[in-house]
């Protein structure tokens, strides 16, 4: 029965591979395979809930792969299934296979129909991943598996200028949710002293026990989460992003923006309540997170004049009620209004086009003029004034520039001497240095040895500072961004002596990714001469396969889960001390600004208007 | 071209750039009409040239398409050579032969428009569009919209700047961040040149300035520029002008760089300006890559209409004239009904059928009952002063949830998603697997109500409302009926029922759903029209008149008015209760006539439908029509006009045998009871703005689907019910999207007139669009009834044109055609093999 949860692994896995392969002229296959995954998925795991429930629905889990063991320590990834995980699979499986459906033939002679099918599947890996697992680290596979399915499919457009621009930005903020998860995971490890499963979360002795001595840690990792799941459910500050990820098709917009993946911020909550729901600070938090996201997001909604944003606040706001229903411990409560949300927000994002005909025709016959008001007195004041700010988003989109990626910028546009030669020679002395430090260790005075992690790992972070707002020379950009992953182990390998292999297993990765990658920018500079950070090129236009490769690479440095870099990521976090929290933070913050520079750097040589087709492109501002 | 003095003339500005702008008007009010009408005053190939240089469009299908076609043999051999023979000389045919089909051009230079205002991001490195764009957008959208917001702009009465203006002296925020742009906006003491003083400095540049900056976002300058001209077609009324859009963008403007740079810390436009960017209506030079576009598209289009002309020219129908009609029907000129005209005539030899614009020559506006505007139900340019109102019958319209703006409020929604959103979830099953027609479906058998009555006839002149006359009276529907039947030549002969069919079209998801309806009656159904011609001609008073103008309508004959919905081919009949017994039998013999010909036509269409096996029965293939019509997720529920090549003014024999595969207008019309010209006089006007529009409207959004049509339908959302964008930052996208033109084939229109060349010379000199033909930007040809020699017009002349086909094949079985051709392709000319 336990073994059986596999299977819902297995299959997206199994249709997404298949779907890669298949040929691109091919609408019917390419559509019927995706339909068939979809639906034996839904199938059997409704025979499947139908089993369990008739067993007297238990909470399953199952530890199902060690992928590295030490000692002291074991990564392993672990799967486990309850009535939330239910709910959300049932949920999950019943709309994608709906609006698979429906894309067959809506999708018709569209460039990109098999990218689309394609996307769709690794989306629905990557979801049933996240409610399947069963510990944080399975999670974050999940996560970024879908964090890069969202960035492809609100890009799926990738010749016109703004769903490459929304897409990169949304892609940043979804990095921000995954330094809460990653700070998380790294707290977990000390909290517990092991990879904890959800399932032993819900052991109240144990939690409590452990709460009572390390109360500021259960905080910190509940307020990590929450930021991650605030991040993903659009809550405040975030909320912008959610309108701007309707850039892809409409079915795309419907069931992932419109349902399942904005919902995932819930699912953490849910998941991790055993954990936050003793401490009542965090609870008032997310209670009162909700409430003002939910006040907020129903004002904006109520201003929108365009269907599809007015459906994405509408949504924005009910999810807040769902995180106060959260906060006042109504889990069940809060599952029914996900499922009645995302039912209702698919439909209404699918049936959207047909407003005009529908509301012009009311309007023909139902309108009245509205009565004039303009008047001078106080509370109408204060209504004009919410009007405006509604209308303006409450700035929610221009304070993330202001607050978050514009000091990063102002920094790396401080590192304007570096180039690729002095990086290279930099990198070269002082990394020797470190090394040689490393080495005779002993006979550092213990000050220094202190020191050293924190001074490799913010060398690390000032790189990949630069990578991420060099406007001139992708290759310093990449190289920067590669480098960055030396300078983490550097800085790790002062804290304590742990073999080669962790070493080997992390850099592996790095090192033939960064190669793959370097080599696709060598290609498309030699096949199209100009190539810089500037703009937007587009060159996927000409040259999707090269495109695809460097997409690859891009993966595989920024830690994703095919290389075993990401194995790595961990061990290397499990590595970082207790009390080293500014080492976390630093490792953490260059791990994510590594990852939107990555993207930032294909988005900007590959995607965008192409810049040699003028006259084929659509206008930068449609 | 015009020069232009360096004093800015502000009015003249503005002017010009609402003559270029995008002229679509909201989605509801739709109108085909040529995208580069700025242009028409130039020859077809320079005025392209012009704009692609000036505004940056792409003009012709791209030189490897042309060359993909030439070598499929879409484009002869024998027509190219002959073109480049004529225009060339046959010295250089080699030469020219070898420029269009081997030499390798590279163009990759920018167009003028954009180049001054790009030196922002140049030399100030600022990115001024993503600073004001977000921003004006919304603002204007929410300004504009329509219904879709629930918190609508508080203040609207004095127009958009007074309104931004009032709302901000009465809040405590601010549109503008910093203050410069805010005391600009309450002052009014200055004028749009002094702030583009501040902007862009140099007075010269002030024109290209604000073409740069309104062409950056066209789709919404456009929709405020046709506000501003036809403030009716918005039901909830706004006040704007484009001025007030300009204004209000500089002040944006103002606010972005004084907020970069910091108030008076930056230098207008011109001052860091390192060159001068060609002005933008400078001559356009002529290029070798241009002309040889144009080169191809002349082939491209000469291959088919060589061909059709061979067509018409060896047809030889059997002239027939038969006193006893089974009946006849009067279609619209719509392409879509060329090919229901051919199946009845199939189904029933003994009927007869005609072709006439669908508002069949009454033109009024409508209003329903219960209705708060009215609908104008004649071709755009007419302006008519008649209405006709829909009395004595009740129907509501059915509410949908999903809809509804309580579903966007914060406890209305938590209601509504614990409780409807499983509705939903149902919903969406039946949507997906038994599609039918709902309440977010728009319909054409809804525009008006079969039960109802109709103020047809008018009893007293002074009974008029909103300044017309409510019905015509006696007289006035004596002129519409002789007018309409003298045009299409039906003066005696007269069958026992005469049906005159409107059309209209239905869709779900379709926020194009206006285009497919009748573009004769301004892009509405129909049905209304017919219903008004019927009673009309068969009003005893009326007939009388008519008799004594000597068309001699005998009792026996009932006109009945029918509609047809061409997306589902279905087709109802009108007032059916006031036929005798008599008819009540005839009726019912041509109503199964009628259904099998509907049927037959589903079939011929369902090749173009790859989601249909046409190898089906006709009737089968028929309800998978139905069912697709309300498909959610059918982007394209009927093609509408794709593929539109042709209109033939003539008699139905000279067309009748040829398969044209519906890409033909057919006009009836009888050169024999019109030897003048007096009534082709008044069927070629509209000609050129109803099937030019269309077919420029299409030949653009094919060339060119990205700036002058929308791009896919698949992301577009519903901005403010006026007009759709992609996502919710994009500009407004005018045009047509990619699911209607795809497999229409970019050539200009072709007029064939059936008449003595001198006659149509004539006649054409007398329009008021003669521009179009002058200039080439519709073909126009002239067939002589008696000898079949064929001219063609060519610089205010016309010249004898000898086809190069010699032959065309006969088609023994339409049905092999229609189960074997590729889904895109269109088919060759035939002539139907007669048994």
């Amino acid at each position: 029965m336990k073994l059986l949860l596999n299977l819902f692994i297995f299959i997206p896995f199994f249709g997404f591979i298949i779907s890669l392969f298949l040929p691109k002229k091919n609408e019917g296959l390419i559509s019927t395979a995706t339909v068939l995954t979809v639906g034996l998925h839904l199938a059997s795991f409704l025979a499947y809930v139908g089993y369990w429930l008739s067993i007297g629905a238990p909470t399953l889990n199952i530890k199902d792969m060690v992928l590295f063991g030490e000692s002291d320590y074991e990564f392993f990834i672990d799967f486990t299934f309850d009535k939330i995980g239910a709910v959300y699979l049932v949920v999950g499986a019943f709309l994608t296979f709906l609006v698979t459906l429906y894309s067959r033939s809506y999708f018709h002679r569209e460039d990109g129909y098999k990218r689309f099918f394609n996307t769709i599947l690794f989306f629905y890996l990557g979801y049933n991943i996240i409610i399947l697992a069963g510990n944080l680290e399975t999670l974050f596979i999940g996560w970024e598996i879908l964090g890069i399915s969202s960035f492809l499919l609100i890009a799926f457009y990738r010749n016109r200028y703004l769903p490459v621009k929304n897409a990169v930005k949304i892609f940043s903020i979804y990095r921000i949710g995954d330094v809460g998860i990653l700070l998380a995971m790294w707290m977990s490890h000390h909290l517990w002293h092991e990879n904890i499963t959800f399932v032993k979360l819900s052991n109240y002795e144990l939690v409590h026990d452990h709460l009572q001595t390390h109360s500021i840690i259960g905080i910190t990792i509940s307020l990590m989460i929450l930021i991650a799941a605030a991040a993903k459910s659009a809550q405040l500050p975030f909320s912008s992003w959610l309108p701007r990820a309707m850039e892809g098709p409409t079915p795309s917009s419907a069931i992932f923006y419109g349902s399942l993946s904005v919902h995932l911020g819930i699912f953490l909550l849910l998941r991790t309540q055993p954990l936050w729901e003793h401490q009542l600070s965090v609870r008032i938090l997310i209670g009162v997170l909700g409430l003002s996201t939910s006040i907020i997001a129903s004002g904006i909604a109520r201003v929108q004049s365009s269907v599809k944003s007015q459906i994405a606040y509408s949504s924005i706001s009910q999810i807040g009620l769902m995180f106060i229903e959260l906060a006042f411990g109504l889990e069940d409560w809060a599952l029914i209004h996900f499922a009645g949300n995302a039912f209702l927000r698919t439909y209404q994002l699918l049936v959207s086009p047909s407003v005009v005909s529908y509301l012009i025709r009311e309007q023909f016959y139902n309108f009245v003029p509205r009565p004039l008001t303009l008047e001078d007195s106080f509370p109408k004041k204060i209504e004009y004034s919410f009007y405006i700010l509604s209308l303006k988003e409450w700035n929610l989109d221009s304070i993330m520039y202001r607050y978050f990626w514009n000091p990063l910028k102002w920094a790396g546009r401080k590192l304007e001497f570096v180039t690729v030669r002095r990086a290279i020679v930099f990198f070269g002395l002082v990394y020797v240095i470190g090394l040689v430090c490393e080495y005779y260790e002993d006979s550092i005075p213990e000050i220094i040895k202190y020191l050293l992690p924190y001074c490799f790992s913010l060398i690390g972070l000032i790189m990949v500072l630069k990578a991420f707002s060099e406007r001139k020379n992708v290759f310093l950009s990449w190289i920067l961004i590669v480098m960055n992953s030396f300078w983490v182990v550097l800085a790790i390998s002062f804290n304590e002596h742990f073999s080669f292999e962790d070493v080997y297993i992390y850099l592996s990765g790095i090192v033939i990714a960064g190669l793959l990658g370097y080599i696709c920018l060598v290609w498309i500079k030699k096949l199209e001469r100009r190539i810089d950070m500037k703009q937007f090129h587009g060159h996927s236009y000409k040259h999707p396969k090269i495109a695809a490769l460097f997409l690859l690479a891009c993966l595989g440095v920024s830690g994703f889960p095919i290389s075993p870099t990401f194995l790595g990521e961990d061990l290397i976090f499990s590595h970082i001390h207790e009390d080293q929290i500014l080492l976390a933070f630093f490792t953490a913050l260059s791990f994510i600004i590594d990852g939107i520079a990555l993207i930032r750097i294909y988005a900007r040589v590959f995607l965008g208007p192409h810049v040699k087709s003028q006259y084929e492109m659509a206008y930068r501002s449609s | 071209m015009e020069t232009k003095k360096n004093a800015f003339d502000e009015q003249a500005v503005i002017k010009d750039l609402k003559k270029y702008l995008p002229a679509q008007a909201p989605l509801k009010d739709f109108i085909f009409q040529n995208n580069l009408e700025a242009f028409q005053r130039f020859k077809f190939h320079e005025g392209l040239n012009n704009a692609s240089e000036i505004l940056g469009y792409k003009v012709y299908l791209s030189l490897h398409e042309f060359r993909a076609l030439y070598e499929s043999e879409r484009i002869r051999k024998d027509v190219l050579e002959r073109i480049l023979i004529q225009k060339k000389g046959a010295a250089q045919l080699d030469h020219w032969k070898e420029k269009l089909i081997e030499q390798q051009y590279h163009h990759t230079h920018s167009p003028r428009v954009g180049l001054l205002r790009s030196n922002w991001k140049k030399e100030y490195k600022i990115d001024l569009n993503s600073l004001v764009h977000t921003n004006l957008f919304r603002i204007l959208n929410s300004y504009i919209d329509q219904g879709i917001s629930i918190w609508n702009f508080p203040v609207w009465e004095h127009g958009f700047l007074r309104s931004i203006k009032d709302i901000q002296s009465h809040s405590f925020t601010s549109f503008f961040s910093t203050k410069r742009a805010k005391a600009f906006l309450m002052e009014e003491k200055w004028d749009l040149s002094d702030l583009l003083k501040i902007v862009v400095g140099d007075e010269s540049l002030f024109e290209q300035y604000l073409f740069d900056q309104q062409f950056a976002h066209q789709g919404w300058s456009g929709m405020v520029s046709v506000i501003e001209d036809k403030p009716h077609t918005l039901i909830d009324q706004k006040k704007i002008t484009l001025k007030e859009l300009i204004i209000f963008e500089l002040l944006l403007e103002i606010d972005a760089l004084d907020k970069h740079f910091g108030e008076g810390k930056w230098q207008p436009l011109s001052k860091k300006l390192r060159t001068r960017p060609a002005r933008l209506f400078e001559d356009v030079p002529h290029t070798e890559y241009h002309e040889v576009l144009s080169l191809w598209q002349e082939a491209f289009e000469w291959t088919y209409f060589d061909e059709v002309l061979a067509g018409l020219q060896i047809n030889k129908p059997v002239q027939k004239e038969k006193a006893d009609k089974s009946f006849q029907a009067m279609f619209c000129i719509d392409d879509r009904e060329c090919s229901v005209r051919r199946y009845l005539e199939q189904v029933d030899p003994a009927c007869d059928t005609y072709g006439t614009p669908g508002f069949f020559n009454v033109e009024f506006y409508f209003q329903p009952l219960q209705g708060k505007y009215y609908t104008k139900l004649c071709p755009a340019p007419v302006t008519p002063k008649y209405l006709i109102k829909e009395v004595g019958s009740n129907s509501k319209q059915k509410h949908d949830v999903h809809f509804e703006k309580q579903t966007h409020s914060l406890l209305g929604g938590l209601l509504i998603s614990q409780t409807l959103g499983f509705w939903s979830a149902i919903k969406l099953i039946t949507t997906i697997f038994r599609p039918t027609m709902s309440t977010s479906a728009a319909s054409s058998f809804k525009h008006m109500n079969k039960a109802a009555k109709l103020t047809i006839q008018n009893f007293n002149p002074e009974e008029r409302e909103n300044g017309w006359q409510i019905g015509f009276t006696v007289e006035e529907m004596a002129t519409r009926v002789e007018g309409l039947l003298r045009n299409v030549g039906l003066l005696k002969h007269f069958a026992p029922i005469v049906y005159m069919v409107g059309h209209g079209a239905s869709s779900v998801n379709n926020p194009y759903y206006t285009t497919m309806d009748c573009g004769a009656c301004s892009c509405r159904p129909g049905s209304v029209n017919a219903r008004a011609f019927c009673f009309m001609a068969n009003h005893k008073e009326v007939r009388a008149i008519l008799a004594n103008k000597g068309i001699v309508i005998p009792d026996e004959t009932r006109f009945i008015g029918g509609l047809h919905d061409t997306t589902r081919d279905d087709v109802i009949f009108f007032d059916e209760d006031t036929l005798s017994i008599a008819h009540v039998a005839y009726h019912a013999k041509n109503v199964r006539v009628f259904e099998q010909a509907m049927a037959l036509n589903a079939k011929e269409r369902s090749r173009r439908f790859v989601s249909i096996n046409s190898k089906l029965s006709p009737e089968k293939i028929h309800k998978k029509v139905q069912i697709r019509s309300v498909s959610l997720f059918e982007p394209r529920p009927e093609l509408d006009h794709a593929t539109n090549a042709l209109t033939v003014v003539g008699r139905r024999a000279t067309t009748k045998g040829l398969f044209l595969d519906r890409r033909a207008f057919l006009n009836s019309f009888d050169y024999s009871t019109d030897l003048e010209g007096k009534y082709l006089l008044g069927i070629m006007g509209p000609i050129a703005p109803v099937c030019g529009g269309i077919s420029l409207n299409y030949y653009f959004a094919r060339v060119d689907n990205q700036k002058l049509g929308s791009g896919t339908k698949l992301p577009h959302n519903v901005m403010g019910l006026v007009g759709v964008a992609n996502g919710i930052e994009g500009d407004l996208r005018p045009g047509l999207p990619s699911q209607m033109i795809e497999s229409h084939d970019p050539i200009r229109h072709l007029v064939v007139v059936e008449h003595f060349p001198e006659v149509v010379l004539e006649i054409v000199k007398k329009l008021s669009t003669y521009e179009w033909y002058l200039n080439g930007w519709m073909h126009l040809v002239a067939l002589n009834p008696e000898t079949k020699e064929i001219s063609v017009f060519k610089d205010g002349a016309f010249e004898i044109y000898k086809p190069l086909t010699q032959t065309i094949q006969v088609l023994d079985d339409v049905n092999y055609l229609i189960e074997n051709t590729d889904s895109q392709a269109n088919t060759p000319v035939y002539f139907l093999s007669k048994n």
